[in-house]
């Protein structure tokens, strides 16, 4: 089919809401101001691990300007209940914490005042009793018989059908390594990395007449936020009127509903609207990032190129809590072979808590590392046996038709295409043999079965 | 503390509000005077998104105290253009998906205007230094230097 019967493909469109961003008219949610707007600001915890003994908001109460304080007790779930609906549980993470604190940062308290300096100066007059515990912040010491356990399940990793990790086994890797004529190992590592919108997290809710509440976003997913703010507050989604789709920079850091509850909350507690927007500071080191992940791969390799053996160690830094590291994590086992044809694969993908600041979602987590990782190693292999890059990607490039080790049929391979295409826009000439290839050439990569 | 009054030229227009004392120009403009554009990315002078132009030159405004303004020209991204006029720095960035998210495009089109404004014929890594202060997330630096490379063409072809 020809780009012009795809109608609109090919042709640049202009932006819909292009004249609005450039010219100031785009209302963003720090935009949204009632009259009688109160401010909201969260006290968090100063340390990285602990128990609670005490939470004495008596003196920010009584700060002049401050209308009230919301604490756990005030939240009717108070459990972030993110991915529940897809297993990912127990719950882990209260919305504000009560019992114990497990990352620097942690919201413990809400002070909802007039002005966003009195909450700010009130904040800081809540007396915090917390038995500071030695914080576990290492992933090889967390999963190590060594680290106290952080979960109340006891250990510190997510539990995957009863394993501490998600393993994915295909072919016979323990027999196959034996046959390999190079075993070439290879460690990949990336530290967290944080979203750093430029628009910080900011909520503002409207108590309505008729008891709902309309509640300006700008989370990235406006019915997964109703939804689970609805549980949290024990409430119909349909008293939610959610406004959203204006969003200053996401990338996956505004998808964890962390605004929404405690600012329903204190609107609904007050029958005011509320306003809470986070500080430079608290996007920096109080929300979520993407997650630090370890990842050890062993190769068996034989001279042609054909790689008959693929073994993969993760660990992937959850920081204290879920969120949505134990999806990513599944994600990252998927991906953590390739997309190459390897007959004999084993992976063990660990999701692991520590006492830092939670990871969660981010632009392909799970999988964007997978491919660094892979395409390292894919360098490292071409460059141990004198390979050329290009040819050792061929060479076992999954074709249509192979058994991909998570038991699903290649069906709609383009990979082989895509990197002779690259070829040509950077005009290097594949030797023939490697331009011949194709993703329904099943024998192309040398006899590979799936 | 007790309200002060201040008052300055605003896009143009004599302007007088109630402040307090220690307010800075960014929140005087967002949150007494309704003037969204100028928006609020850290609060310490580090991104830029919440530049404005007094007396022409390009000025953060959450680190500006709003007394400071006094008797001074203030101009932000509302001044320099609407949707049915924009500036051609407004219709360029358009044009040239130099906006992604748009938070940061407020901050940017007012330090290329100052540029423009002083220099009307920057090359390329002088535009880049007189941004070099704003800061973009969503990988749009490539088209906001050509958005602002169209501007200085049509300028030196009129």
């Amino acid at each position: 089919m020809g780009v012009k019967q795809l109608g609109i493909v090919g042709q640049s469109v202009k932006r819909r809401d292009g004249i609005g961003h450039v010219t100031g008219q785009t209302q963003y949610v720090d935009d949204v101001f009632y009259t009688g707007m109160l401010w909201l600001k969260m006290v968090r915890s100063p340390i990285s691990r602990g128990i609670i003994h005490g939470i004495d908001t008596s003196k920010a109460e009584a700060f002049p300007g401050v209308v009230t304080v919301v604490t756990a007790k005030d939240v009717p779930n108070n459990w972030y209940t993110i991915l529940c609906l897809i297993g990912v549980e127990p719950n882990d993470e209260p919305v504000l914490a009560h019992e114990e604190v497990m990352y620097f940062g942690e919201p413990i308290c809400a002070i909802v005042a007039e002005t966003e300096a009195i909450a700010a100066e009130a904040a800081g007059l809540v007396k915090l009793d917390i038995e500071e515990l030695p914080p576990v912040l290492d992933m090889e010491f967390a999963i190590s018989p060594d680290a106290p356990a952080i979960k109340k399940w006891g250990n510190n990793t997510f539990m995957y059908d009863g394993y501490n990790h998600r393993k994915l086994r295909f072919g016979d890797f323990e027999k196959a390594i034996q046959q390999a004529d190079h075993v070439i190992e290879g460690d990949y590592s990336l530290s967290p990395i944080e979203h750093a919108p430029i628009e910080t997290h900011c909520c503002v809710v409207k108590p309505e007449p008729d008891g709902r509440l309309t509640v300006h976003s700008n989370t990235q997913a406006l019915y997964f936020t109703m939804d689970n703010t609805a549980i949290i507050l024990q409430v119909p989604s349909q008293r939610l009127h959610m406004i959203g789709g204006t969003v200053g920079g996401g990338f996956g850091g505004k998808v964890d509903v962390i605004t929404e509850p405690i600012t329903c909350i204190a609107a609904m507690k007050t029958g005011r609207p509320v306003k809470w927007r986070w500080t430079r500071e608290e996007e920096m080191r109080k929300s979520s990032t993407r997650a630090g992940v370890k990842m050890h791969y062993t190769d068996g390799v034989m001279k042609d190129g054909r790689i008959i053996a693929r073994k993969v160690r993760s660990l992937e830094d959850s920081g204290a809590y879920h969120r949505h590291s134990p999806y990513g994590v599944q994600k990252h086992m998927a991906n953590l072979p390739g997309p190459y044809t390897i007959p004999n694969v084993w992976v063990d993908a660990y999701c692991v808590y520590t006492n830092r600041q939670p990871s969660s979602a981010m632009r392909g987590f799970g999988v964007t590392e997978a491919t660094f990782a892979v395409e390292c190693q894919m360098e490292r292999i071409a460059r141990t046996i004198g390979m050329d890059s290009w040819e050792i990607r061929l060479i076992n490039a999954y074709r249509n038709g192979q058994m991909r080790p998570v038991r699903k049929v290649v069906e709609d391979a383009t990979l082989i295409e895509t990197i002779q295409a690259a070829a040509e826009l950077i005009g290097y000439e594949l030797p023939a043999h490697l331009k011949a290839m194709s993703s329904d050439d099943y024998a192309g990569n040398g006899g590979h079965h799936g | 503390m007790e309200s002060i009054t201040v008052t300055f030229k605003l896009n143009g227009k004599t302007t007088a509000v109630a402040i307090e004392p220690l307010e800075s120009l960014r929140t005087v403009l967002r949150e007494h005077l309704h003037l969204h554009a100028t928006k609020a990315g850290c609060g310490q002078g580090g991104c830029g998104s919440c530049t404005v132009l007094v007396n022409g030159e390009p000025v953060l405004s959450c680190l500006m105290l709003a007394a400071l303004a006094d008797g001074q020209e203030i101009t932000t991204l509302e001044g320099i253009g609407t949707p049915q006029h924009m500036h051609p720095l407004q219709a360029a960035f358009f044009d040239r998906f130099a906006a992604q998210c748009g938070y940061c495009s407020p901050g940017m089109i007012m330090a290329a205007k100052a540029l423009l404004d002083k220099n009307p014929h920057p090359n390329r890594a002088e535009i880049a230094e007189a941004l070099a202060g704003n800061l973009c997330r969503c990988t749009g630096y490539v088209t906001i230097l050509d958005a602002i490379e169209d501007v200085v063409t049509q300028m030196q072809e009129a």
